[in-house]
């Protein structure tokens, strides 16, 4: 992203705002919607042409030159005051392009997501903060159609995760349907009566039980290994292995594993129009960071794209931050200033009191900071599932190979989701890792296992190899780019930066710990109040679902 | 749309709530006023529209603008054109629409639709999306299920289209019992038309229990897959044709007909003062039909003609599942005379659902002994004691006989229809083990009832009967009157059946159950053989198609409220019902048919205790009583007050020749009582063990 041939900006006015946010990923936007609405002034600036940074949907070449730019060498300019330092984000960012003829045409009809593979619970937070602040009016949402866990062979089995999907599933026996049912309703029962403080009908699950690893309490349920597969790794999500008894990490609790279902279950059937319990949102998740900014645009905020910001203005008697230089050299003043993940400041700069955030740092360091995102994007000309448009498909650990620790997850989407041309679908890929060697090693098992790889250039011929379980040849790949991401926590000092996209398929995390940035800098603020007009929850609850 | 909470009205709902009846009245009132007076002015028929848009259950709104179509077509007649005939339905249709917004399940307005509809003026191409809509709304809505059944052959959609309809409703929430309910009724329709791939029950069904498994075991608790289960089981069970489950005498019978005493075997001699016994049909249906011209009986090659085939119900239908007549044998040389007896040789006897009877034929033989002089002293001459010490397990190897003959004929029979229904067998043997399996993690009620109902429907196919299976039913049954206790008096009753079955099931059980009964003051008479199934905590009988050669039977001590099916039993001359509950003489009412009845003991139960008897709704009252022809309102009416009081006990007594009668220990045995059974019966010589003069 060179910023010499930008055309000149006219100067802003004013000069002194509340807050400065630099980039409009999606944290970002929620601070810059949450802060407007709480009447601060805010001016949302952004190097970018376009919204959302990392959580932005792009098209084929930008995505591309995304990737490239964002994992070049740091870079900084040189300037008197504390100089912006970029920081790569992305590495070993690796695009192939099978079939430059078919594609070329093509190029601007894409929506890539930089985040994904990414999808909205119907009951997750994400969705009630786009209620209450409003953005949601600015956002459509479809339906995931299903879900499967994929083995090694390439054959998927589909996920059923709730009465209607049990009963439709053909793949678990009778006695399987009725012991997954059966553990989903105990799961129903214990949510129901926690609520209600009394134990009815000894539905509820003993205080012992929920500090017990929940792998340990499947398995004392007796529930049979596909069904506990198909709990941990597709309903609640688990990232790492569960039961490899070396690896011990991120091993989760019976009471987390309960919320975890809790907000599936909760999800299924919340909107009537949505098929089961995932949806998403149409032209791709960087809708999501654009429809906050929106807000915050609604309520004063001000925003300056292809904006880049050069350096940060210290108050020379205290040696604390009081503005920020513009590439256009026009300096702008605040007090607060929340920077996108892709700069650090080198320098120091004297800092508020450091208790209290000491405290949020653990909250937000939750991640190792060794854990990288290994994330894949795959463009395919036909269906994982002949009938399915939209779907999720999880590997779970060492489903694929013996030494997969982690789950590997995959979200098809389809061109009735507006981000990609008619025919053709979108493939995300993304798996934790330690180091670059491994997160590939996930990345290509996964894509071998669903798609057909193509000796360059002969998309157009595919041979008929036909899978051994039916007739559906796999999709052939048309375009991938493969990269690993860095995960970088939030920081919260007197210049506070938001988090980059984590491993989850939700947003939940980040939101989180947005909230707790957003809480720092405005102790006395609430992020995002409740609006006072009755929304009318039951139907639909305002937000659009297109079936 | 089911399971929301109704909640409290807020102030503001109730001036609302009055506002609308205040405007509603006026309307109701001017509507009235047009109604009456033929008014069919567009002011007036509007009027209607405004009023049931407002209130879709005003019926006489509804009439009214079926009055006021009719009004209007009879004026249009003469010109005739259709474009103004369909906007007068169209109109219609909007207005029922609207209705149907305010209130969608309106029957007037449904039926108004259906009513609009079938006049065949209008098109019903949007039918179906207006169905869709409200059944998205509520998708087990079944006013709109009902329309749909209604409107799907208007529009010529084929019954296989519905059926993938019921079954996408399904796959959406299978807990929608409308759904279920309209498959049963379509694939009913197309196996009985046998459409293209519904020809055969046997491939049809299993892949219908293959869809309910997936419901009944994604959500046990849930009902309405158990509904189409057992509508499933129904159809897999049923024999639709009627069939001929047992006689007497059965077929290969030797019958001794006896003048007096001296039985060669206890079980296959009959005895009969008047030379007469009857001979008694057992269907597996209640039948129509059975007279001298549908059975014929015929005796050494020449038919018995004329006879009269009485059906046993209670309730004096002309259908019923046992038929009897009284053969003749009075003043015929001594001798074996065999008899053949053949059904629906011509045809006439139909089952309730339309079916006829196949041929049939049985013979038994008849041999009437030579009268021998002297007097005949027999049950009723000495008093018949119930007491255990005069009973005598029947030993059954030192006898020549049993009494199962007619449980080896059976078997033929099971054996004839088996061939034909493999695939039953297989498939209830299926369903077994599935719930077997089902029940083995967990408890269900629903579950256990139907598991105990598959056994039992698996026995009625196997022959011999697998006795593991008897006591695995018996344990259900006793399992759900622990776990369900507000069902209890069924599962008893459920519990009692099975156990007589298993009583009836072989020839070594039920002879475990047989008696001789001794009498020392009269050892010379023979020694009848009774069946005692006392002490078995029955609260209800049954099995009497293999208890018909039954002469003394044996039921106190068991819990039996009704004894409803014992009219079957019509060689009974003794019966013991004492230490029962049975609560009122309209209970007794089988009785009035076991014309052989001479010896009852009723003594120790309810009778009397309960002042409203429940029962009694059940049968019709004294003044409309049809029971006999000779039945005669009047009398009681005219009668002394005793009669009037015992008009109950009247009734099942007055035909019966009872010898010897036990009452006490009911409520109404006081010694008024007492008189008044002194004085209607006639025959009577015993009464609550003392010998009256």
């Amino acid at each position: 992203m060179t910023t010499s041939n930008l055309p000149p900006y006219p100067p802003i006015d004013p000069t002194t705002f509340d807050l400065i946010i630099i980039g409009t990923g999606l944290p970002a936007s929620l601070i810059s919607a949450a802060s407007s609405a709480a009447g601060k002034s805010v001016l949302h600036l952004d190097p970018n042409p376009f919204y959302g940074s990392h959580f932005s949907s792009l098209s084929l070449p930008d995505i591309s030159s995304f990737l490239n730019s964002h994992s070049a060498p740091p870079f900084n300019t040189h300037d008197e005051n504390l100089t912006l330092t970029t920081r790569p984000l992305f590495s070993d960012v690796e695009i192939s392009n099978f079939a430059p003829e078919i594609l070329d045409q093509h190029l601007r009809k894409f929506n890539l997501d930089l985040s994904g593979p990414r999808v909205l619970f119907c009951a997750d937070k994400s969705i009630d903060l786009m209620l209450k602040s409003g953005a949601s009016q600015y956002v459509e949402f479809k339906s995931i159609d299903a879900s499967f866990v994929g083995d090694g062979d390439g054959k998927l089995w589909s996920v059923p995760d709730s009465r209607a999907t049990i009963f439709k599933d053909k793949t678990l026996s009778l006695l399987e349907k009725n012991q997954l049912m059966r553990f989903l309703k105990l799961v129903q029962g214990h949510l129901s009566n926690n609520e209600s403080e009394e134990s009815e009908n000894g539905m509820k699950i003993s205080a012992e039980d929920l500090e017990s690893l929940f792998v340990e309490f499947l398995t004392k349920l007796k529930l049979p290994p596909k069904i506990k597969l198909i709990i941990l790794y597709a309903i609640a999500m688990v990232d790492y292995d569960q039961e490899n008894t070396e690896v011990r990490k991120g091993l989760l609790k019976t009471k987390d594993g309960i919320d975890r279902l809790a907000l599936y279950i909760a999800s299924v059937g919340r909107f009537q129009n949505a098929l089961g319990a995932l949806i998403y949102p149409i032209y791709g998740q960087g809708e999501l960071a654009q429809a906050f900014c929106r807000c915050a645009a609604v309520k004063g905020c001000l925003y300056v794209l292809r904006m880049p910001v050069i350096s940060l203005l210290k108050d020379e008697d205290s040696g604390s931050y009081k503005g920020v230089r513009l590439a256009s050299g026009q300096d702008i003043f605040s007090q607060k200033l929340v920077l996108d993940p892709s700069f650090t400041v080198p320098g120091p700069l004297a800092s508020a009191p450091c208790e209290q955030i000491q405290d949020s740092f653990q909250v937000l360091s939750l991640i190792d900071n060794k854990v990288k995102v290994a994330r894949g994007i795959c463009i395919t000309k036909s269906s994982l599932k002949p009938d399915i448009s939209n779907c999720l498909v999880f590997f779970p650990p060492r489903s694929l190979f013996p030494e997969q620790v982690t789950s590997i997850r995959v979200l098809q989407l389809s061109s009735n989701l507006a981000v990609c041309p008619l025919g053709m679908f979108v493939l995300y890929f993304s798996a934790l890792c330690d180091e670059v060697n491994q997160g590939k090693k996930l990345l290509h098992t996964a894509l071998n296992a669903l798609l057909k790889l193509l000796v360059s250039g002969n998309a157009e011929n595919s041979s008929t190899v036909q899978s051994e379980d039916t007739e559906h040849v796999k999709p052939t790949l048309l375009w991938s780019a493969l990269y690993i991401q860095e995960l970088t926590k939030g920081q919260i000092e007197s210049v506070s930066s938001t988090p980059m996209p984590d491993g989850n398929l939700n947003y939940n995390d980040l939101l989180d710990a947005t909230e707790k940035l957003f809480q720092n800098m405005y102790p006395n603020e609430e992020f995002f109040p409740e609006t006072s007009e009755p929304e009318n929850s039951e139907e639909n609850a305002g937000l659009t679902l297109e079936t | 749309m089911h399971g929301r909470p109704r909640k409290p009205s807020k102030p503001e709902d109730e001036a609302a709530s009055a506002a609308k009846a205040q405007k509603l009245r006026a309307l109701q009132s001017q509507f009235l006023h047009n109604h009456q007076n033929n008014i069919y002015t567009k002011e007036a028929v509007e009027l209607s529209a405004k009023l049931l848009e407002i209130n879709p259950e005003s019926y006489t709104a509804w009439n009214y603008r079926k009055l006021a179509v009719q009004h209007y077509l009879s004026l249009t007649h003469s010109d005739s054109n259709p474009e103004s005939l369909s906007s007068i339905f169209q109109e219609e249709l909007t207005v029922v629409e609207n209705a149907l917004r305010q209130n969608f399940k309106s029957y007037g307005a449904w039926y108004h639709r259906k009513w609009v509809l079938s006049k065949g003026h209008s098109s019903i191409n949007h039918e179906l999306q207006l169905l869709d809509k409200f059944q998205k709304a509520d998708s087990r809505n079944f006013h709109a299920w009902n329309y749909r059944r209604f409107v799907a052959p208007l529009m010529n959609r084929s019954e296989e289209d519905e059926l993938k309809y019921t079954e996408d409703m399904i796959c959406n929430n299978f807990s929608n019992y409308s759904a279920w309910h309209n498959r049963s009724v379509l694939l009913s329709n197309l196996l009985k038309k046998k459409a293209d791939g519904f020809l055969l029950k046997e491939k049809v069904l299993p892949e219908e229990y293959e869809f309910v498994h997936q419901a009944l075991f994604t959500d046990p608790d849930d009902q309405s897959g158990w509904f189409y289960h057992l509508w499933l089981l129904d159809q897999t069970v049923k024999v639709d044709s009627p069939l001929l489950v047992s006689s007497w005498p059965s077929h290969g019978y030797d019958l001794m007909l006896l003048g007096d005493s001296c039985p060669s075997s206890p079980f296959t001699s009959f005895h009969s003062d008047s030379g007469t016994f009857p001979l008694v049909l057992y269907f597996n249906h209640a039948v129509e039909g059975v007279n001298s011209s549908t059975v014929s009986v015929d005796c050494e090659l020449n038919p018995i003609k004329d006879l009269i085939w009485k059906p046993l119900s209670e309730n004096n239908s002309r259908t019923s599942q046992v038929w009897v007549t009284q053969l003749n044998f009075i003043d015929v040389e001594p001798k074996a005379y065999p008899v053949e007896v053949s059904l629906g040789h011509s045809q006439g006897i139909i089952s309730s659902s339309g079916l006829h009877y196949n041929r049939s034929r049985f013979a038994f033989r008849v041999c009437v002994q030579p009268v021998e002089k002297g007097p005949a002293k027999r049950l009723g001459g000495d008093v018949m004691l119930w007491s255990d010490e005069k009973f005598h397990i029947y030993d059954a190897h030192s006898q020549e006989s049993s009494p199962v003959i007619s449980l080896d004929q059976l078997s033929v029979q099971n054996n004839h229809e088996s061939t034909a229904s493999e695939w039953r067998t297989k498939a209830i043997a299926k369903e077994i083990d599935h719930f077997r399996e089902l029940l083995s993690p967990i408890n269900c009620k629903i579950g256990k009832l139907t598991l105990a109902r598959l056994l039992m429907a698996h026995d009625t196919m196997i022959f011999p009967s697998n006795k593991t299976q008897f006591k695995e039913v018996l344990e259900l049954y006793s399992d759900l009157m622990k776990l369900d206790p507000s069902h209890v008096q069924y599962y008893k009753d459920e519990h009692s059946l099975v156990l007589l079955q298993q009583v009836t099931s072989s020839k070594e059980s039920l002879l475990t159950h047989c008696f001789h009964y001794r009498n020392l003051t009269s050892s010379h008479t023979g020694n009848p053989i009774c069946l005692r199934l006392n002490n078995l905590s029955l609260s209800r009988v049954g099995s009497f198609d293999k208890l018909l050669w039954v002469q003394m039977l044996d039921l106190s001590h068991n819990e039996l409220q009704s004894i409803e099916g014992l009219e079957a039993m019509q060689l009974l001359s003794c019966l013991n019902l004492s230490n029962n509950v049975l609560s009122s003489f309209t209970a007794l009412e089988p009785l009035r048919s076991l014309k052989s009845l001479k010896v009852l003991n009723i003594s120790h139960n309810e009778i009397g205790a309960h002042s409203v008897d429940t029962t009694r709704y059940l049968c019709s009252s004294p003044l409309s009583h049809s029971a006999g022809s000779e039945w005669n309102p009047a009398k009681i009416i005219n009668a002394d007050t005793d009669m009037k009081s015992y008009w109950e006990a009247y009734l099942i007594l007055k035909d019966l020749n009872l010898t010897q009668l036990d009452i006490v220990g009911n409520a109404i045995g006081d010694e008024k009582f007492k008189s008044f059974l002194i004085k209607v019966l006639h025959a009577l010589k015993w009464l609550d063990g003392e010998r009256l003069h």
